[in-house]
């Protein structure tokens, strides 16, 4: 979707020359350690104080773009209430989508996990000899790794979002959902398009880069003998589906080629068009604080000449439905004001999740993918409930992420230390007397010990900021029993 | 590999055990001005909002010369105008069968619009108004011919209408083409049209 601010925004003066942080991928099989990665991320403090200040000022614009819509709370409501009606009638609503689809002209497949759809999508491109592909940015195709399997079959893909294509050039990830690379300075950029597109090394200006990209990906649109879109909502009343960007790159892509490929998830569909005016309101405003994204096109059959084909992939959708604790996070429309909002994601950078999905919805997603490699992220958390109250279609995101916790646990899918930990301090928890001396014990080491012995590998929190104050009064009960312990006695009953 | 059958049936089986009903989504536009002139002057607030230009003709002044003025600055004599609209004659026919790719070298496509939405500053077209598609993307400046009473008051009027069920594609344009994906810094102009001017036509 990228990012309009309608309140431009100017370079900062001073160029920056620190090396952007790029934690190793964990390896297939392996568990992704966000924290060791959030810690590398930390330890480049320009981008980690440029990310986070990025991220916030879109909460701070969703904030804003809220308060001016006095039925915000209802559409949120609404929203919530389409997408449960909506799921709880999938079957009805995708067979009405497929057939209607199918009736404007669209050939529809169906796709039972992500192998399935990279296969159907190359059987398409084989039948039509498709070599070069542009292609909007899309979540799911990040998801089925689609873009490295084409690149397995010789078959060369272009993404037409800038930040995507940032991204692609510099053989990274998205880090983010909306604004794939914001962990990114216009120098890192800057390196990146001189290396790959032969721009002026020593130009970092966004205007100058985002020509240089413009001029670059022009001809490649032009020559393109497909293009590819996914989809934010698929409308059952129409067959049609909507593609809502910044750049109106989606829109070139399915409209100078002839052929068009759209890759669906099934979790995206809304029985009517009116559902539309709900989600079109909260889906820019939520993400990035503009009414509405420069560009939402309704796409419901092929231009004439053309030829249009959907996939609906499934990839796990249809499993996770039953799940009473989790069915709802397929109510999510990707508009990352989660993740804009989450101190933990502002201060980790979303690369350090290592995973398609960032932040706190893909603490939600990714453990239902696959349990034992995104184990840790369910505990890059405060549990501080922040996402779950911008959240536009209501998901109760932190408490999904509180039921991961319990879930991994029963599975035994925690890492030793960690339950190790958890465990004394689940007993140390349950007991006043034990808990009372471990406050006593940890003032008096923080008072004493020498700083060696607090900020060292052993303590993760003192790696990155400074341990609290130790109170002059010690610890709240202290305090409690020296002030109040004998007043609340003699003044039983009274309320204050 | 899982197909159409299997997939319906997993989420049949699977699906929440209640059923919950749709709910009514009122109009939400009891505030809106209730004239043409209250609609535009809403409008007008969120398309400059959102990088776009109003260019109000001046008296007597054709459409052309509308035209040249708001896009002085951007145009010389060379300039390509492709025009879809019978008030601005162009000099670059836009054909149905045109390929679309050939469309690459004009300068300012010429459009009007079906309708507008004052809640987001939105102009809307369909393949009728566009003739070939890819014009609206591949043309530097875009220039929109919009009556003003043809403005909704926000999204959920502007869903009631029956456009996007008869039409093949549908598509709100909210000022030009922008990113902000370097730096957060924003640009106009990152991959669509470099500038949006809408020109009221009463």
């Amino acid at each position: 979707m990228s990012t309009p601010d309608p309140n431009q925004t100017l370079n900062s003066a001073e160029a920056v020359h620190e090396a952007q942080p790029k934690p190793a991928k964990a390896r297939p099989g392996q568990r992704v350690d966000h924290a060791g990665a959030a810690r590398e991320f930390l330890h480049s403090p320009v981008h980690a104080q440029s990310h986070d200040e990025r991220v916030w000022a879109m909460r701070q614009r969703r904030d804003t773009a809220m308060e001016t819509i006095p039925e915000w709370e209802e559409l949120r409501d609404l929203a919530s209430q389409i997408k449960t009606h909506a799921l709880t009638h999938l079957d009805k609503y995708l067979e009405q989508f497929a057939d209607n689809a199918a009736a404007n002209g669209v050939h529809v497949h169906w796709a039972g996990d992500a192998a399935d759809h990279n296969r159907i999508v190359h059987e398409i491109f084989t039948r039509h000899g498709v070599k070069k592909v542009i292609k909007s940015k899309s979540m799911l195709m990040e998801e089925c790794g689609f873009r490295h399997y084409m690149e397995g079959v010789g078959i060369d893909i272009v993404e037409t979002d800038l930040g995507e294509r940032i991204q692609q050039l510099d053989k990274e990830d998205p880090s983010h959902v909306v604004v794939p690379a914001v962990h990114k300075m216009r120098s890192d950029v800057s390196q990146v398009f001189a290396k790959t597109l032969g721009s002026d090394p020593n130009n970092d200006d966004a205007h100058y880069l985002t020509e240089q990209q413009r001029q670059a990906t022009r001809p490649l649109i032009l020559d393109a003998d497909a293009g590819m879109t996914g989809a934010n909502f698929a409308i059952a009343e129409t067959g049609g589906f909507v593609v809502c960007t910044n750049e109106g790159n989606a829109d070139l892509s399915a409209n100078v080629p002839n052929l068009h490929v759209a890759s669906i998830g099934i979790e995206k569909i809304v029985p009517k068009l009116s559902d539309l005016g709900v989600f079109i309101r909260l889906l820019s405003r939520s993400a990035l604080g503009s009414p509405i994204t420069q560009y939402t096109s309704h796409f419901r059959a092929p231009k004439s000449g053309g030829e249009m084909h959907i996939v609906l992939v499934d990839n796990g959708r249809s499993k996770r439905l039953a799940d009473e604790r989790f069915w709802s996070s397929l109510k999510c429309i990707r508009c990352g004001a989660c993740m804009n909002t989450c101190p933990v994601f502002r201060r980790s950078g979303g690369l350090s999740y290592g995973a398609t999905y960032t932040g706190p919805l893909g603490l939600i997603l990714d453990p239902s993918i696959d349990a034992y490699r995104y184990s840790n992220l369910p505990f890059a958390s405060t549990l501080n409930g922040s996402c779950t109250n911008v959240c536009p279609v209501k998901i109760n995101i932190h408490e999904q992420i509180f039921e991961w916790r319990q879930v991994l646990a029963e599975d035994d899918m925690i890492p030793w230390t960690k339950k190790s930990t958890l465990a004394a301090a689940g007993r140390t928890l349950a007991s006043p007397r034990a808990y009372r001396t471990a406050i006593k014990s940890a003032h008096s080491a923080l008072k004493h010990l020498p700083d060696w012995a607090l900020y060292n590998k052993l303590n993760a929190w003192g790696q990155v900021r400074d341990l609290p104050e130790v109170p002059a009064e010690g610890s709240f009960h202290d305090w409690y029993r020296k002030h109040r312990m004998d007043q609340s006695e003699s003044a039983s009953g009274d309320s204050e | 590999m899982r197909g159409r059958n299997e997939i319906l049936a997993d989420i049949r089986a699977n699906k929440p055990k209640f059923s919950a009903p749709a709910p009514d989504v009122p109009n939400y536009d009891g505030d809106y001005p209730a004239d043409t002139a209250g609609l535009q002057g809403r409008f007008i607030a969120v398309l400059e909002k959102m990088g776009g230009a109003w260019a109000e003709p001046e008296a007597g002044e054709p459409l052309e010369a509308t035209l040249r003025r708001a896009l002085a600055d951007r145009l010389d004599a060379n300039s390509i105008i492709a025009s879809n609209v019978g008030e601005i004659k162009g000099n670059r026919p836009v054909r149905a069968d045109d390929t679309p790719a050939s469309l690459h070298d004009v300068d300012v496509a010429v459009l009007r619009a079906r309708f507008g939405v004052a809640e987001t500053g939105s102009v809307c077209f369909t393949e009728a108004e566009l003739t070939a598609n890819a014009v609206a993307y591949l043309a530097q400046h875009l220039v929109v011919l919009l009556d003003p009473a043809a403005i909704e008051t926000n999204l959920h009027r502007a869903y009631r209408r029956d456009d996007y069920k008869t039409a093949r594609y549908t598509v709100f344009h909210t000022g030009p083409s922008a990113t902000a994906d370097i730096e957060g810094v924003l640009v106009r102009g990152a991959q669509g049209v470099r500038s949006l001017t809408v020109i009221p036509v009463r």
